[in-house]
């Protein structure tokens, strides 16, 4: 089988500075993927990157085994909720059915198939009684919800999602973990750019560790290790409790006293 | 004049009925269109396009020695298109960013059409008098031809509009969510920017290429005050373009000496400040009120007291 993603030697530049160099990641399917690191580790490039948002310098990347483009109808995304005016005049509804346009194609206008779907999946995100609700008068929680609603009815099989965590309440961050278990329950695999390293061995099955280059990618189990979040992140990863991450228990004793004397400062 | 002779030479005095008819078309294409440009936040490459234009309409001229309306606003179309060329080019390739570029195309094109206006009044060609109207417009020049013209490119503009609604309403929302669908995203930005080429250059006759930026603004300015959904917005924007475009001429027509083009823009920029003042909820009045009540429910909360 093929894997879901598999990024290959993928490097990209801004202004001769590169912002990737040299990242492999390969996700299997049907799994939940963080993308860890710290700011400015490239996490939003790479998304881009793979979506064909960004220009690559240099690598490839293939959604289960064919090149994006042929495999475009497959792949839903989630930007980053700030990246749009929520002063725009639309409601959330329509916004939600944004996300069948590709399926729709050119011209063709949305229609009662596509408000149903919306609605549907609007009650999957708990937002169904905002339905008619000017986008400006949502929280940021609720904003997130909408676009996670404009993903499933992408119906897609691979998603990438930046940064749905960012600032959210507990409800919203309880919806969103509920959807990232059912999506995977469907066989889909989901990749999410994630800042809180707390969370990562509770939500996700898998993490990718970045910071411009690959630092470490695989089973959160085996690659969510002190030792490897140390080389993402420098001296700046302290403040991990130590049942966050994966390797835990016995294993991470002997590295408390580090972390702690790390901690101070 | 009084009101009655008014309305009745705006139904059936050829010349009256024709400008009105014309600045209304202008009115309705570039308040559909502008509505686009000010969510898309580019209002001011609208001001960039219009100054642009003039040097094209003056080098039409002087190249065909013409004066036809499909002429001259060729001209200022191919100008209009090397402007914003000019300003993405020029925002990509250098480090200036896109408000510094859109000063020096706007600055450096009007430059030039000036210089070209002022070498050909030197000239003892009469034949370029009328040209300079294209600096303020002059609507009481509008005949039937180029309303006929006005109304076609307008409507064709509309037309494309209309049927790439779905594809610019996502391109002007969410550009990189739309161009993960698969919707080639710069091909749209072009169309819609040429669409705003059109609407500019139909109306620059009648307005001026000084003062159709305001055509392009204000009536999308006015019309987001109203409403929170899109196609009403811009439904709206076009009626208010077209209202400003009829009042103003008739308001010229009453007084007589006042020409045209800066009447129009007076009317539509008096709609915009009655909407940003008294809009409900997103007016100035009504935000302004909502919060002194909200303070003053604060303030009887802190003093232990029930709202």
């Amino acid at each position: 089988m093929n894997p879901a993603l598999e990024v290959t030697d993928l490097t990209v530049a801004y202004h001769d500075k590169p912002v990737l160099w040299d990242v492999d990641v390969t996700a299997p399917a049907g799994i939940l993927m963080a993308i860890v690191g710290p700011n400015g580790a490239g996490k939003t490039t790479l998304m881009k990157a793979i979506l064909g948002l960004t220009p690559v310098a240099a690598g490839s990347v293939r959604i289960d085994g064919k090149s994006y483009t042929q495999q475009r109808q497959r792949v839903g995304y989630v930007p980053q909720r700030g990246s749009v005016d929520w002063d725009f005049p639309t409601n959330v509804v329509d916004v939600v059915t944004m996300g069948r346009y590709g399926a729709l194609g050119w011209f063709r206008r949305p229609g009662r198939r596509e408000v149903d779907l919306a609605m549907h999946a609007l009650e999957q995100v708990g937002m169904h009684d905002f339905a008619q609700r000017q986008i400006s008068q949502l929280s940021g929680g609720q904003q997130q919800r909408v676009f996670l609603a404009r993903a499933i009815v992408q119906d897609a099989d691979i998603y990438f999602m930046d940064e749905p965590f960012q600032g959210v309440d507990a409800t919203t961050e309880r919806t969103i973990v509920t959807l990232l278990k059912q999506l995977r329950g469907d066989g889909k695999t989901v990749v999410v750019v994630h800042h809180d390293l707390q969370t990562v061995a509770e939500y996700f099955d898998w993490v990718t560790l970045l910071n411009v280059q690959c630092i470490a990618s695989g089973p959160v189990g085996q690659v969510f290790t002190e030792e490897n979040l140390r080389r993402t992140y420098g001296g700046r990863i302290a403040f991990v409790e130590r049942d966050a991450l994966a390797t835990g228990g016995m294993a991470l004793r002997s590295f408390a006293p580090a972390a702690t004397a790390g901690g101070a400062d | 004049m009084d009101l009655g002779q008014l309305l009745h030479s705006l139904f059936f005095d050829y010349t009256v009925r024709t400008v009105a008819l014309g600045t209304a078309i202008l009115g309705i294409v570039s308040g559909m269109l502008g509505a686009f440009a000010m969510l898309r936040r580019q209002s001011l490459l609208g001001d960039a396009i219009s100054h642009a234009a003039l040097p094209g309409v003056v080098l039409a001229f002087m190249i065909t020695g013409l004066k036809a309306p499909l002429v001259l606003m060729t001209g200022a179309a191919v100008a209009g298109v090397a402007g914003v060329i000019l300003v993405i080019g020029v925002s990509r390739h250098t480090r200036l960013k896109q408000d510094a570029a859109l000063g020096i195309v706007l600055a450096v094109f009007f430059g030039f059409g000036l210089m070209l206006l002022t070498f050909l009044q030197q000239n003892p060609d009469a034949r370029q008098a009328g040209l300079n109207h294209f600096l303020f417009g002059q609507a009481a020049t509008l005949m039937e031809r180029d309303v006929l013209v006005m109304a076609l490119f307008g409507g064709a503009a509309l037309a494309v509009l209309g049927l790439f609604w779905k594809e610019f309403k996502l391109l002007s929302f969410d550009r990189e969510f739309g161009a993960t669908l698969g919707f080639p995203m710069s091909w749209l930005e072009m169309l819609l920017t040429f669409l705003l080429v059109i609407a500019i250059v139909i109306g620059l006759q009648a307005v001026g290429v000084v003062l159709m930026s305001a055509m392009i603004v204000a009536p999308a300015a006015a019309a987001r005050q109203w409403t929170d959904r899109l196609g009403l917005m811009v439904g709206l924007s076009g009626f208010f373009g077209a209202v400003a475009g009829v009042t103003g001429t008739a308001i010229s027509t009453l007084a007589g000496g006042l020409s045209t083009g800066p009447v129009i823009v007076l009317c539509i920029s008096a709609i915009a400040l009655i909407s940003l003042l008294f809009a409900p909820r997103r007016g100035v009045l009504w935000t302004e009120i909502r919060r002194r009540r909200q303070h003053a429910e604060l303030a009887m909360v802190l003093k232990g007291g029930r709202p």
